[in-house]
């Protein structure tokens, strides 16, 4: 038994990628490992990362393999031996066993006797094997990026190898990767530690001699010290909190090897400008987090994560240089502001036409003209279907949606787009409700953002995606596979995500009819309208599965009862979810798979399914219809209620009369009168409850 | 606590922007660099002069470091920014191959200009860096110190098309900026550009080149002429194209001979390529190049650029074959 230790010394690593290669290092060794049975009962596997290196400890590996013995059997004993001597066929035997004649055994089996070999295989040592498989292994770890760096080209990776740790206890495993041999020397912090060698007399040893040369290699270990460093620092401001930013902080935990938090101040005056504006300049441009005071608003300081340790004359030296970018960099963005009031939004719209939203389809002039056709076929259906709005402001925000693509500002953080321009309407005194609809228009971004917070920004997000999504199909550019340059996935998601959480009365299927093109009108199904419907639908798959965390066969049994209403469906499948755990439903969803079987079974044999003239149905079948009959009604009312979870319940109170009904009929009857009644019967029973969800679907234990 | 708060100041030992340049040109002078002058047509970065541009291919060794004022219209802000230039200087370094301790020798290059390590914040931020116009792209990061961006840091992987083989690093160190830095100064143009020893005199970065960049502002926003613009374009553009056609011929004529071949001028067809690289971003500061034909006109400029860097590295070939 020993311990394991694998350093891959590199250049700074890229900071998003390395997460995900600590990961796959730690899978692949103990993936080798437990393959090549070298990991020990007690065998537990830690990985670590910083920007410089991966590694991996592995307590209680094997100093070798297990040696195994392996019986193998020959030719049959009378072939092998004449008269007591080995034949040809017996050293042949012998010779692929690997043992001497004389080793050979007599072996009796059921089917008689046979020459049999005892082949023992002496283990191979850890340290022999790992030099052999750990380069590859390391070699093929996935980098979202790779380089070359060697002349002539032999590797990939993701950047220079620079120095390799292998031990197994104090010996040095001998691996070679990318020209590189293994020792037990690995390097400290850059500047705090600076270029001598730190040594690693055991792999128990490597996370306390890394931290004496300066580098916190376990990464929780740094992700909860730049939070406590960050509260700690803040505390020195009276009121005031740090911006919680998930994102960021992992940024910043891969960033550094030794990270402290300064704290740096910068003029109130630049709180004029939009929080928007300052808080991606801090975030997004210089990995600051933002400060608010204790009524949540911004506050005028910032708080940078360094990968160095200094005294209070180097936290100065910092503090200032930090605070000299930022506040140049907030200079520009007021410069830009300023400059861009000098031309109003609604003065932009004709620059539009320079703008190329898609080289094959045309400028933002046009993109603007086709939302506004869309929105107003949208406008109607919901106008329709009972929503308030106020149009005439809807139509400035699309309008004017797309002019900020034009500002400087917009040009310096393109991230903000759309909210910039909804900061210039509310300033050009457009109005509050066209501006909300511009500054929302491209939420939500992601799934868990949220959605536009008014009925005028939700219809200008489904327009704008929805013709966007219709265009792109319409000339070829539909996703495949993997392949989705232009975020259409993401744009329908969204459509899906604000026909869910909004209270617009909108179905996908009038979306997809508002985005169709005027040439299309009359057709609606047209190939492009079916093949938009249909990558919908798929979307409205993936969010009740992945996004509100419906199990699948309930999401295809609603689906398969309809896809068209969507906050409708979403009521469906809650429903279902809650009924599936009573024993009664889930009988009910046996026999309407058994119900469905039969029918597929009749169809294909061609057997009638109708009620002949004087036909008879048994007992249990005619209980059956009646039940069937009497409960229908009050199915539809409730349904018809929205009454889902009620609904549900209804149909499971069936369960004694199906029980019953299979126990007893024999569905498919020699008599064809019987049979096509009893097939009619089901047919109805199927149909008629089916509307909430298909149950044949739902998966019972 | 306020922003405005000074930190101990950096003035007193702080290098002028001169001493600056002479500083990081001994240090890799005495690392086996050879020091070339700037180039002498416009270019738009360092990398597009022919010290990076055309010595990176082949397999043959080189270490240069040189100056590199570096144009790009569109940056200009009449001289009213203070930090934006139309044109900025570039100390650019190739290291071919890249020593194994590529950065350490960057980070005493640093040091060797005056820059304590051990009292500021540096990190190595993945920046990976792609020049459309030169078919040329590397992975590496950007240099940042407390905040600000002090050095490009590429392992160069394609140039002109081209594989690289052996690979490159590039240093592209923004000289105004790191003055502007370490002489603490909040405007570019207050960089201290020279001190006199005798008298202490000093002459600062706007001294020298506020009217520059205030000249070329107005020129290359407002009296640039857009239609003689498009016309040099397409003259230049033309010549290099009969330029490589010819060479192209010269180089797959078996008849042809290896003097032929290796006096053909193909350091000028490049030098006509950069002509047309500098008018497209002319045009561009003008506004006289839609979003869509952006895309195509960049194309044109990378067949030129393309197309050079394919006959320069067949022509080498022959060089050292022969």
């Amino acid at each position: 038994m020993a311990d394991f230790l694998l350093e891959i010394g590199l250049d700074e690593i890229p900071a998003r990628m390395i997460a995900g290669a600590e990961a796959e290092l730690g899978k692949r060794v103990h993936d080798l490992l437990t393959r090549e049975r070298l990991l020990g009962p007690a065998g537990k596997l830690t990985t670590y990362s910083t920007p410089r290196r991966l590694a991996v400890v592995v307590e209680d590996v094997l100093a070798s393999q297990a040696d195994t013995e392996e019986q193998l059997t020959g030719p049959s004993w009378k072939v092998a031996f004449k008269d007591g001597a080995p034949t040809a066929a017996a050293e042949a035997f012998a010779k692929k066993a690997g043992v001497a004649v004389s080793a050979l055994a007599n072996v009796t089996t059921p089917k008689g006797e046979y020459v049999g070999a005892t082949v023992k295989r002496a283990g191979r040592a850890a340290a022999e094997l790992l030099a052999g498989e750990l380069p590859k292994e390391v070699l093929a770890i996935y980098w979202a990026k790779n380089m070359y760096w060697r002349a002539g080209k032999p590797e990939r990776f993701v950047r220079p190898v620079r120095w390799l740790v292998a031990l197994l206890d104090s010996n040095v495993v001998p691996l070679e990767i990318a020209g590189i041999q293994a020792g037990n020397v690995s390097r400290g912090h850059r500047i705090l530690h600076g270029e001598q060698p730190v040594l690693l007399a055991s792999p128990k040893d490597y996370k306390e001699a890394l931290r004496k040369a300066f580098v916190v290699v376990d990464v929780a270990e740094r992700r909860q010290s730049i939070r406590k460093a960050l509260d700690a620092v803040t505390r020195t401001v009276p009121g005031a909190r740090w911006r919680e930013d998930e994102p960021l902080i992992e940024t910043v935990v891969h960033l550094t090897e030794w990270p402290t938090v300064i704290l740096g101040d910068f003029e109130a005056e630049y709180l004029a400008l939009p929080e928007e504006v300052l808080v991606t300049v801090m975030r997004d441009h210089q990995k600051y987090f933002a400060v608010e005071d204790a009524k949540g608003k911004l506050a005028p300081h910032f708080l940078a994560v360094m990968n160095i340790q200094v005294d209070a004359d180097g936290e100065a030296i910092i503090r200032h240089g930090n605070a000299r970018v930022l506040r140049a960099r907030f200079k520009d963005a007021r410069f830009f502001w300023d400059t861009d009031q000098k031309t109003p939004l609604a003065d932009r719209v004709d620059s539009l036409k320079s703008v190329t939203f898609q080289k094959e389809l045309g400028s933002y002039a046009w993109k603007s003209e086709q939302n506004l056709r869309v929105v107003l076929e949208l406008a109607a259906a919901a106008s329709a279907g009972g929503a308030t709005f106020h149009e005439a402001d809807l139509l400035k925000a699309v309008d004017l949606a797309k002019t900020d693509l034009t500002t400087e500002l917009v040009k310096e953080f393109t991230e903000l787009q759309g909210v910039i321009g909804g900061l210039y309407a509310r300033a050009q005194g457009l109005g509050e409700t066209a501006a909300q609809a511009i500054y929302d228009q491209y939420k939500p971004a992601s799934t868990d953002d949220d959605i536009p917070s008014t009925a005028e920004g939700q219809l200008l997000g489904l327009a704008d995606r929805i013709q966007t999504i219709t265009a792109m199909f319409g000339i070829g550019n539909a996703p495949t596979g993997s392949k989705d340059p232009l975020a259409l996935r993401r744009a329908a998601n969204a459509i899906v995500s604000i026909l869910a959480e909004s209270g617009l009365p909108l179905k996908l299927s009038d979306v997809v009819k508002s985005g169709a093109p005027p040439d299309l009108e009359g057709t609606p199904e047209s190939d492009l309208t079916i093949q938009i419907s249909a990558f919908l639908r798929e979307r409205l798959h993936f969010f009740l599965k992945d996004v509100r965390g419906f199990a699948y066969d309930v999401v295809n049994a609603v689906l398969a009862a309809g896809a068209d209403d969507v906050r409708d469906t979403i009521a469906r499948a809650e429903a279902l979810t809650e009924a599936r755990a009573s024993a009664d439903f889930a009988a009910i969803s046996a026999a309407f798979k058994r119900i469905k079987n039969i029918l597929r079974q009749a169809e294909e044999k061609g057997l009638a399914v109708q009620v002949a003239t004087g036909a008879v149905l048994n007992p249990q079948a005619q209980a059956l219809a009646d039940a069937a009959a009497s409960l229908q009604p009050e199915v539809a009312l409730r349904r018809q209620e929205r009454a889902y979870g009620e609904a549900l319940a209804l149909i499971a109170t069936l369960r004694p009369v199906v029980d019953a009904f299979f126990d007893k009929v024999m569905v498919l009857d020699p008599d064809e009168k019987v049979r096509g009644a009893n097939l009619a019967l089901i047919d109805e029973v199927l149909r008629g409850f089916s509307g909430i969800a298909d149950f044949s679907e739902i998966v019972t234990l | 606590m306020s922003a405005a708060q000074s930190a101990p100041s950096l003035r007193p030992t702080a290098l002028t922007f001169q001493e600056l340049l002479f500083r990081l040109q001994s240090f890799w002078a005495e690392r086996g660099c050879i020091l070339q002058q700037p180039f002498d047509v416009e270019v738009g970065a360092g990398t597009m002069a022919p010290e990076t541009f055309l010595r990176v291919q082949g397999p043959k060794p080189y270490r240069v470091g040189y100056a590199q004022p570096s144009r790009r219209p569109a940056d200009g802000r009449y001289g009213e920014n203070p930090n934006r230039l139309f044109r900025h200087t570039q100390f650019q370094l190739i290291l071919k191959p890249p020593p194994v301790n590529v950065q350490e020798l960057y980070l005493q290059s640093l040091e060797a200009i005056g820059i304590d390590l051990k009292q500021h914040d540096l990190k190595f931020e993945e920046d990976n860096w792609e020049g459309p116009t030169v078919g040329a792209w590397g992975v590496g990061w950007q240099v940042m110190m407390d905040g600000m961006e002090i050095t490009q840091f590429t392992y160069f992987q394609q140039c002109g098309g081209l594989d690289l083989d052996p690979i490159c690093a590039e240093l592209t160190y923004g000289l105004e900026r790191l003055a502007a830095f370490l002489q603490d100064v909040d405007s570019v143009y207050d960089v201290v550009w020279a001190r006199d020893p005798e008298t202490g005199a000093v002459v600062t970065y706007g001294d020298v080149r506020l009217e520059e960049e205030l000249q070329y502002s107005v020129y290359n926003f407002e009296d640039a002429d857009v239609p003689k613009l498009w016309e040099h374009f397409n003259l230049y553009e033309a010549e290099a194209q009969e330029l490589l056609v010819r060479v192209n011929a010269l180089l797959t004529d078996d008849k042809a001979s290896p003097k032929a071949k290796k006096r053909f001028p193909l350091m000028s067809t490049y030098e006509l390529a950069l002509k047309c690289s500098n008018l497209f971003n002319l045009l561009d500061a003008r506004g006289a190049i839609s979003v869509t034909e952006r895309v195509g006109m960049i194309a044109r400029i990378r067949n030129l650029a393309v197309g050079v860097a394919k006959a320069y590295a067949a022509q080498q070939l022959l060089a050292s074959s022969s």
